[in-house]
């Protein structure tokens, strides 16, 4: 039982995300009958579900919720801004209700209770307005023909004269024995099309045998609908979606179109009754073909259009999108270490081919190659299964703005771009914070009132921006707004009050916009109810890092801030450069390298005590002796037989590393180091060798920092440990 | 005796493992022994403590190595072929550490193991758990918990 509940919970979250992007698209504009259909099965399906598991408060919102989509689905309600805008809060309480259910806790009640009574009072509104029209399609079996045409006429009568670019389709319907069988019924069917328009229906009950040799479980009736309506061939088709083969079915376009108009040559009074009569007859049979097997159920009548939507989730699921399965992400976490296993022992191979001298041989070499080739591509298949759209994280974001909105007096938009971008799902996960916060500070922060903007010549509603890429094998995430920007000057200030800096510091911009990251630092005047809660951007900045990105910040005053986050594109591996430093192996990512170099002494220049520069093209770049940063040594290198790599960090500092040897270029696979011991400095985690052993993997940004550090108190450039 | 232990064995009796660490002998429980193997050649980790010898690759896991000698204030091993690594699971955490050689595995009873005298030496005080008599041996019993390269220390060094 816990299993399957496991599994609603699940599936609830794929509904959750269909439901909200369906509702985003719908604000977007899309009146598209499929999306709005899309977004009432998530709920529907939603339901359902909490209704097997008996989870009642969660039943009793989402029937509040399909309510009003029901509305909206039968366009009885307008998507106005407005609708939508508690549509999206629905969606969120929703969500609310369902975390609330799997994580046995209670939700904001209140909250939930506010946006229902909202949805119950919309539905209300409307329904008195369409109350006549079949809204309650009371299915009790026995009045049926009698509402039918009840049904039929008031539909005629709201069609008439509606019809400018209307059509007329001539549909035979004639339903096979096996379409009773399984608890279809004709009628709902024909009550169906007729809501599509204007319908003419007329029964042909010449097949019908006397009554004493009547078979009550065969089929003999067939219908033909005359249908005026503006709707597509498809749309009719819909209607039997769900009786396809179990019936036969024409549909045919009338040539000319006026022919029915207002002439009904066969007389609906006619049709009716011919079917009142028919149905009649038809009734004792249906009742006796459906009692016994139970099917016959009265609660089915306010899910009949519900039902059906539901079975067509499967199947538009299984047609229109992609194929997926449901996978244990342990076994995905299995397979990604076993892979990693793999290519360390590839590299063991290649290695041992080397030293048993026969890796020069020519066939064998093309073989380790296609060895080497194949893993790799292994690797990436195995990294792609992990990867996922961080179009989930992005709708959370939307949510966040979505209740910041309420909480302050601003207008905000959320314009989002790039969310089909791929990233590791432990990413995604591990990014959700730090997003969140950023979110609601450039909307706290960032973005000013809308007096403010009116005033500032800028549109009331503000806009903060979260795109995704790809770029150089990396992702990169921005989260922009088009507010203030940074207050410079308060920034400034507030870092001297705070001890961040000296007074008299002469700071570029872009550090002064970047002081905002140091810890304990929050420039909001009052502490508001948002974004002062006690976290920093220093927090959001070691989260980010914890992931192996970047977080950098640009901002223009009085055009809004960018803050870019650069992301791997998996934790798993890396593209390094193996090098040598007094006898140990050290791995520098290769993204960070800028170029490679034999320095010569008139590059070199001395500053001070054991401070070094190298000059690259007329910049001179200071020079850092890996072995005796690492500790590895005390004497400083000989820079004759060194080769300099230049490496660069995210923020563009450069500094250049003296290595004793260049080994190779390859793919590592990123082992833990924290896992069984801790952080190291200088180095962001370990990798596995071709020979079994261990290296370093060096962390650029802290080399860099350090060495930063180190130069600025002068003199030693290693640092003790 | 051999009665007597095997008699207590079944109540409170405590397997150990044996090891000589600069002609001392010591013990540790033997639950917490995950496998013992022959030394390898370690990769040293930058500004570590002096007693972090560095790490190695076991199977797929990094796990770190720890002169258990300098640890507790004897003279740092120079490891040889001959040296034993055992790792041990301690919490979640995998380590190993290098000693000279694996003399025994011994089963102690609960009162063959007596507190640890007041010597005054701190070191003493923080990793050993007791002291074992055993056969006429006189051993201390390593407290593995405390003798973990902590945060605290890595991080003190970093």
């Amino acid at each position: 039982m816990d299993e399957i509940q496991t599994t609603f919970f699940q599936e609830c979250e794929d509904l959750l995300e269909e439901l909200e992007s369906g509702l985003v698209q719908m604000e977007k504009g899309d009146r598209d009958s499929e999306t709005v259909n899309s977004v009432f099965r998530a709920v529907h399906s939603i339901k359902g579900g909490a209704g097997a598991f008996g989870m009642e408060s969660l039943v009793n919102f989402a029937h509040i919720f399909e309510t009003t989509l029901d509305l909206i689905r039968s366009n009885n309600l307008d998507t106005t801004s407005d609708i939508l805008t508690l549509l999206l809060r629905s969606a969120d309480a929703l969500s609310d209700l369902i975390a609330a259910a799997r994580d046995e806790t209670e939700c904001n009640q209140d909250f939930i209770a506010a946006v229902a009574s909202e949805l119950t009072s919309l539905s209300a509104r409307s329904h008195k307005a369409i109350d006549k029209d079949g809204g309650e399609l009371g299915l009790d079996f026995v009045p049926v023909p009698v509402d039918l045409g009840a049904d039929l006429d008031v539909h005629s009568d709201a069609l008439n004269g509606d019809g400018l670019s209307a059509t007329t389709f001539i549909i035979t319907f004639q339903p096979e024995k096996a379409l009773y069988d399984s608890a279809n019924e004709p009628l709902l069917l024909l009550r169906r099309l007729s809501e599509l328009g204007e319908a003419t229906i007329t029964c042909d009950a010449s097949a019908l045998p006397d009554l004493e040799a009547i078979d009550p479980e065969e089929a003999y009736l067939r219908w033909t609908i005359h249908l005026r309506t503006d709707k597509e061939e498809e749309d009719i088709r819909e209607v039997f979606e769900f009786v396809d083969g179990l019936c036969h079915l024409e549909i045919t376009r009338e040539a000319d179109p006026d022919v029915t108009i207002g002439d009904d040559p066969l007389g609906e009074d006619s049709a009716v009754s011919d079917l009142d009569k028919l149905l009649g007859a038809r009734a004792p049979s249906l009742a006796d073909h459906k009692g016994p097997k139970g099917i016959a159920n009265p609660a089915a009548s306010s899910t009949q259009g519900a039902n059906q939507p539901n079975k067509k989730l499967g199947a538009i699921g299984a047609g229109a999108s992609e194929a997926t399965i449901r996978v244990k992400l342990e076994r995905i976490d299995r397979l990604v270490n076993l892979v990693g296993e793999l290519v360390i022992n590839q590299a063991m191979v290649t290695q041992g081919a080397v030293n048993a001298g026969i890796g020069r041989d020519e066939g064998f070499e093309q073989e380790l190659d296609g060895l080497k080739q194949l893993t790799r591509e292994i690797q990436e298949s195995v990294m792609a299964i992990r990867a996922q759209p961080i179009k989930s994280l992005f709708q959370r974001m939307s949510r966040i703005v979505r209740e910041v909105q309420a909480t302050t007096d601003k207008k905000v938009k959320l314009a989002t771009e790039g969310e089909a971008t791929e990233i590791d799902k432990t990413v995604i996960e591990r990014l959700a914070d730090p997003l969140t916060h950023m979110i609601r500070n450039a909307i706290d922060h960032g973005l000013e009132t809308p007096e403010i903007r009116r005033g500032a010549g800028k549109s009331e509603e503000g806009v903060v921006s979260l795109t995704a890429a790809h770029r150089s094998g990396r992702v990169l995430i921005t989260v922009a707004d088009d507010g203030a920007g940074i207050n410079r000057p308060r920034v400034f200030e507030k870092a001297v009050e705070k001890g961040l800096i000296a007074k008299d510091a002469q700071l570029t911009d872009s550090e002064i916009d970047n002081l905002i990251f140091s810890p304990g630092f929050s420039t909001a005047k009052e502490v508001s109810d948002l974004s002062g809660r006690g976290v920093g951007m220093d927090v959001v900045k070691s989260a980010i890092q914890s992931v192996g990105g970047k977080v950098s910040i640009s901002s223009r005053p009085g055009a809004g801030s960018v803050f870019s986050i650069s992301l791997p594109l998996t934790l798993a591996v890396l593209d390094g450069m193996v090098t040598d430093i007094v006898g140990q192996t050290l791995v520098v990512p290769l993204t960070a390298i800028v170029e490679t170099l034999r320095p010569s002494q008139a590059q070199i220049h001395k500053i001070g005590v054991g401070g070094m520069t190298i000059a690259v093209r007329g910049e001179h770049i200071p020079l850092i002796d890996v072995g005796q940063l690492m500790g590895f040594r005390r004497q400083p290198a000989d820079l004759e037989s060194s080769v300099v790599v230049l490496i660069e960090s995210d923020d563009h500092a450069r500094v250049a590393l003296v290595l004793d040897n260049i080994q190779d270029q390859r793919q590592v696979v990123i082992k833990s180091l924290e896992e069984n011991y801790g952080q190291v400095a200088g180095v962001a985690a370990a990798t596995i060798l071709g020979d079994g052993r261990i290296a370093l993997i060096l962390d650029v940004d802290d080399v860099i920092r350090r060495a930063v550090a180190a130069s600025s108190d002068s003199p030693p450039l290693a640092l003790t440990g | 005796m051999t009665d007597h232990r095997t008699h207590k064995k079944a109540d409170d009796a405590l397997e150990l493992v044996a090891f000589c660490l600069s002609a001392q002998e010591f013990c540790v429980n033997i639950t917490s022994v995950r496998e013992i193997r022959g030394w390898t050649q370690e990769t040293r980790l930058p500004l570590a403590p002096d007693y972090v010898r560095g790490v190695i690759n076991l199977r797929g896991t990094v796990v770190p190595i720890i002169d258990l000698s300098a640890r507790l204030g004897l003279p740092p091993v120079e490891p040889t072929a001959r040296h034993v690594i055992i790792i041990f699971q301690i919490r979640q955490q995998v380590v190993g550490y290098v000693v000279d050689a694996v003399s025994d595995i011994l089963t102690a009873a609960a009162n063959d193991i007596q507190p640890t005298p007041d010597v005054g030496s701190q070191i003493a005080k923080d990793f050993v758990q007791g002291v074992v008599t055993v056969e006429e041996r006189t051993m201390n019993l390593i407290g593995l918990e405390k003798i973990l390269p902590g945060d605290n220390s890595a991080r003190a060094a970093s």
